[in-house]
């Protein structure tokens, strides 16, 4: 099942995806443009993978870590599907990363590989932006890069761990303006998911709607204003983004 | 005599009242209650950020080290980190040391709490987006790199104590002129100002929220002084701030503390 957290008539919804419609909790079923998608649940901790595709790591002129390259984000730079990031003016490089997110579904500390599925409550795309300009060499990568406010679109759906056989066997692809940019597959990952639950949940508690993003494979192009970004996961979903510039912030 | 509000275990929502920050005492109508009287809770509810080398000494030891290799420059923006709510911990609270790890750091920091959402707020009235100040103890497992530095060396469970309490900022004269001292089993390990910041807690919050909102119940650390000192298991940590309190903790053995693997 694909459930969606959605805005409609005033009010926050829990809903499932219903032929091409959504079905509200209420059991209301409502067109999708009639209503605002939110983020699929709303994050706790929110964890993102650096290099954590082989490819994209040499892209990068990085060589492959040995250890999980984990960073964090806060919940200021989440938005929803068919929503908007911003791309400052002064800026030449702003790349989408197109990622698998593992949503976590209970309080998970010291799990071995072996069980680290059954903590997963489901999966979702998310698109972690990074501003290239703005990196520095302390605390890579710094917040001004990857924690900007709307800089990391999540959804559409939450889609329940059962319904995903193979997750580590998923077809991920990036189009800008409807030309493929980015392909890969999550076969590809340095660190697969029970590698990185079994790292993270060694020295901390993992509890329900932890976001874990898994990194991205190589493909990465610069986007500009105007630019619609979709970002997609075989089975998982089509996450739609459109980057809008700085005119629409009248504070500066 | 200052207005206050904290947390405390069981109860719903914050409790204001006037506390006493020398003696560290909540005053209540007929007598003063210590720390140790009350089951004080992390009064902290939204995004912790910390910041790293808004001290100048910090920068100072780093010297030359910024132009060469892996920093080639000094920080131009404020250098952030999030502390995830897995390592939030209360006055009193144990702080866990790690199976294979003899110290750790303990960093004191004056804590800025939101109190109205603030998005690119200029510097000349960012004070009005504070709800107070707290005490935080930034605890970290000692790592020379500040490259990229691994998440497990501070995002462990219980390595962020905030508390007792958020002082009004309305009583906090000049939040860049303030004492910060760290005792360690009741011996001063280290006296640090806020006059020292790179970045003053109006330009910190002016800086920060130029790319990144925060909203009310977010907590901004002003970082951390230089040369922290190291604390190993059985030690009591005091980190006293000048007007906001003092905030108390021991260390103790992971396997002995409340966030052992469940059995």
């Amino acid at each position: 099942m694909r459930r969606a957290r959605v805005a409609y008539g005033g009010a926050i919804h829990e809903a499932i995806e219903w032929g091409n419609q959504l079905k509200l909790a209420d059991g209301r079923v409502v067109k999708e443009e009639e209503i605002m998608w939110l983020t699929p649940i709303e994050p706790r901790t929110v964890f993102a993978l650096g290099l954590n595709y082989a490819d994209h790591a040499a892209e990068l002129s990085f060589d492959a870590p040995s250890d999980p390259l984990v960073f964090l984000k806060g919940p200021n730079t989440l938005i929803g599907h068919q929503a908007y990031t911003r791309r400052p003016a002064d800026v030449t490089y702003m790349h989408y990363e197109c990622e698998l997110a593992v949503i976590i579904g209970e309080t998970a500390r010291n799990v071995q590989k072996e069980d680290a599925y059954k903590y997963v409550k489901g999966y979702s795309v998310a698109n972690d932006y990074a501003i290239r300009d703005y990196l520095e060499n302390y605390y890579r990568p710094n917040l001004r890069v990857k924690n900007r406010d709307t800089c990391t679109p999540l959804g559409p759906w939450l889609v329940d761990v059962k319904d995903i056989a193979d997750p580590m066997y998923l077809r991920i692809t990036t189009h800008v303006n409807s030309e493929l940019v980015q392909e890969g597959t999550t076969a590809d990952m340095i660190f697969d998911i029970p590698s990185i639950i079994e790292y993270l949940s060694s020295f901390m508690t993992l509890s329900e709607n932890d976001v874990i993003l898994t990194g991205t494979p190589k493909g990465s192009v610069n986007t500009v204003v105007g630019d619609v970004v979709v970002t997609e996961i075989e089975g998982i979903g089509r996450l739609v983004n459109t980057i809008i510039g700085d005119e629409a912030f009248t504070n500066r | 005599m200052s207005r206050a509000s904290f947390k405390v275990l069981g109860e719903p929502g914050l409790i204001k009242a006037e506390v006493n920050t020398h003696m560290n005492t909540v005053v209540m109508e007929d007598n003063e209650l210590i720390p140790h009287e009350i089951q004080f809770d992390n009064p902290i509810t939204g995004t912790v950020y910390g910041t790293m080398l808004n001290f100048k000494g910090e920068l100072e030891r780093l010297g030359d080290d910024v132009n060469n290799e892996p920093y080639f420059s000094p920080p131009i923006a404020p250098v952030l980190y999030i502390k995830p709510m897995n390592t939030f911990n209360c006055y009193g609270g144990s702080i866990p040391m790690p199976v294979g790890i003899s110290k750790l750091e303990m960093g004191a920091s004056l804590g800025i709490v939101i109190g109205k959402q603030a998005v690119f707020v200029d510097e000349s009235t960012a004070l009005s987006y504070v709800a107070g100040y707290t005490i935080v103890n930034d605890v970290r497992i000692p790592h020379d790199s500040l490259f990229r530095p691994a998440i497990h060396f501070q995002a462990r469970d219980g390595f962020c104590p905030i508390g007792p309490w958020i002082i009004d900022r309305h009583v906090v004269d000049n939040p860049d002129n303030i004492s910060i001292r760290i005792y360690i089993n009741d011996k001063l390990q280290q006296e640090n100002s806020t006059s020292n910041l790179v970045r003053s807690v109006s330009r910190l919050l002016a800086d920060v929220t130029e790319f990144m909102t925060l909203n009310p119940g977010d907590l901004l650390l002003v970082g951390v002084p230089e040369d922290a000192p190291q604390a190993k298991v059985g030690d009591k940590i005091r980190i006293e701030i000048d007007g906001i309190g003092s905030l108390e903790n021991v260390i103790v053995d992971e396997s002995e503390s409340k966030w052992r693997k469940p059995i």
